[in-house]
């Protein structure tokens, strides 16, 4: 007897299962709430990407046109694929020789966005920039300089 | 009574071809074709607004939007796709069986073909009207599956062979279910024409008239053709997943497209014998007693009765599809001979009590 009534047990179990998941998908076919497609060329001016999504590595400069990197090189080092070319030069402060960067190269076109180099660098000058619309018609302007001319060094690297 | 009469159309076709041919085989031949040009417009309309309607009811199930850009809301996507499709390479292959090969995709497809001419869509709007109409539709729709297999095995490929197989045990077990859920059905409406099973469905539908057992059999019936039509949650012949694309991997081009579109029309074939048997075909909902919403009922034309009825039935395996998972093989089979077909056969008990004693309504 208990096997007759396990076995009309299991159908009506599985019934309701099987209406639990197409409540649920009802729900959404009747009321998606939000649509996560973007109608991309159309939505240009409106689209937001989100905080963590990483469309190409840049060196936030503040409104004085300071940045923090310091030309340590460690990003460099830590480039997997020689993504990042680092020029620095020597310069007099307080009648001190104290080396600088001339050039912060960072090549777009070999980049794999793999993140070590935001990651490693000591005085986070580095960050992700939302911009991905990266397509132009020559690949020497995917070769970027990423400190801004005349920028210098930000007095308070520790904060 | 009823508005649009199909059968004052067709003949007065057929005397106007008698007229100017005469009584004989070159009419009969003329007649054929038109049938035969009509259904393969309407196989490929169908066909087109069926994979529309997937990737709709898909992308709204998933809060997406589906197709947007070719056409209004994306509605000549699948015309673009079929174009593609169609100047695709077919690719040689080498090692496969080229005369089971080729043959294969038309095998599936004149299966549906040779299932859709019996349904009727509105009272003359029907190519064969056997009085053995069920019998027959169950018959010829369990040959797709011929096509199935002699893909999977001509193929030359363990995944193809593998799909093959599996859709080979699938559609031997629920070949029975469905059968035995539209025998059911028969018990109460004691034809297998399908003209008269819908004329017997005037004053109410099938799975009103024989509520319970109709209604058990419905259920089974709905089941048992989604694994017949190779759709998830049974497409385990295809199963992307694990198999590439099963029995069709090795196909490209137009064969592929013969093997997508013989799919979504036997999903169609599917629903209209549903709609047919159990829900009173091309009949309007008649509730016996209510004489003004009966009347009012009838102004529709019935032709729109039957694909909306057609259609919701497709919704709802549509619904399935993007809502369960893929079954093993073993629940698969599991779902079909320990379940399924004693429920049936105890259904089917049922409605032959139902019926002698006259509780049906």
């Amino acid at each position: 007897m208990k096997v007759v009534v396990d076995y009309f047990k299991d159908i009506f179990g599985g019934i309701k299962t099987l209406i639990t998941g197409m409540k649920v998908t009802g729900k959404y076919f009747v009321s998606p709430g939000e649509i996560v497609t973007q109608q991309y060329p159309e939505n240009r001016e409106t689209l937001q990407m989100f905080d963590r999504f990483k469309g190409e590595v840049i060196m936030p400069h503040n409104d004085k046109n300071e940045h923090k990197c310091t030309g340590c090189g460690i990003c460099e080092m830590n480039c997997p694929n020689g993504s990042i070319e680092i020029i620095s030069k020597w310069e007099i402060v307080d009648e001190k020789k104290k080396k600088a960067i001339d050039k912060h190269i960072y090549h777009l076109s070999m980049c794999t966005f793999c993140g070590l180099c935001v990651k490693t660098c000591p005085s986070k000058a580095l960050a992700f920039g939302q911009e991905f619309e990266h397509s132009v018609f020559d690949r020497s302007q995917l070769t970027k300089i990423l400190n801004k001319p005349n920028s210098v060094v930000t007095k308070d690297l520790k904060e | 009574m009823f508005l649009y009469d199909f059968t004052q159309l067709t003949s007065s076709i057929h005397s106007s071809l008698v007229e100017s041919f005469g009584e004989g085989a070159l009419t009969t031949t003329i007649e054929l074709a038109i049938a035969g040009v009509a259904y393969l417009i309407f196989f490929a309309v169908l066909g087109l607004f069926l994979v529309y309607l997937e990737r709709k009811v898909c992308a709204f199930i998933q809060n997406r939007l589906g197709p947007m850009r070719v056409g209004p809301w994306g509605l000549l996507q699948t015309i673009a796709d079929f174009i593609k499709l169609l100047m695709k390479e077919l690719i040689y292959i080498k090692s496969a069986d080229q005369f089971l090969f080729n043959v294969a995709p038309f095998i599936v497809i004149t299966a549906s073909f040779l299932a859709i001419g019996a349904i009727p869509f509105d009272k003359g709007l029907q190519v064969l009207d056997f009085d053995i109409g069920i019998f027959y539709v169950a018959a010829v729709s369990s040959l797709g599956v011929l096509g199935v297999l002699l893909a999977g095995w001509a193929s030359n490929n363990k995944y193809s062979l593998i799909g093959a197989m599996r859709s080979g045990a699938q559609i031997v077990s629920y070949e029975l279910s469905v059968g035995l859920s539209l025998m059911t059905i028969i018990v109460l409406a004691g034809t297998m024409q399908f003209s008269e099973i819908v004329a017997g469905q005037a004053d109410l539908w099938f799975i009103f008239k024989g509520h319970i057992p109709a209604m058990i059999a419905f259920v089974i019936f709905l089941i048992a053709g989604t694994a017949e039509t190779n759709r998830g949650p049974f497409d385990l012949a295809e199963a992307e997943s694990e198999l590439t694309a099963g029995f069709h991997t090795e196909y490209s081009g137009i064969k592929f497209a013969l093997f997508f579109l013989a799919e979504y029309i036997n999903m169609f074939i599917v629903a209209s014998i549903a709609t047919t048997v159990f829900l009173g075909g091309w009949m309007p909902l008649h509730i016996p007693g209510l004489e003004g919403f009966n009347h009012v009922m009838d102004f529709i034309p019935p032709v729109l009765w039957f694909f909306m009825k057609a259609f919701t039935v497709v919704f709802i395996m549509m619904w399935f599809k993007w809502t369960f998972p893929r079954l093993r093989i073993d629940q698969l089979l599991t779902l079909e001979w320990k379940y399924l077909l004693p429920l049936n056969l105890i259904n089917i008990v049922l409605m032959a009590v139902v019926v002698l004693l006259g509780w049906h309504l």
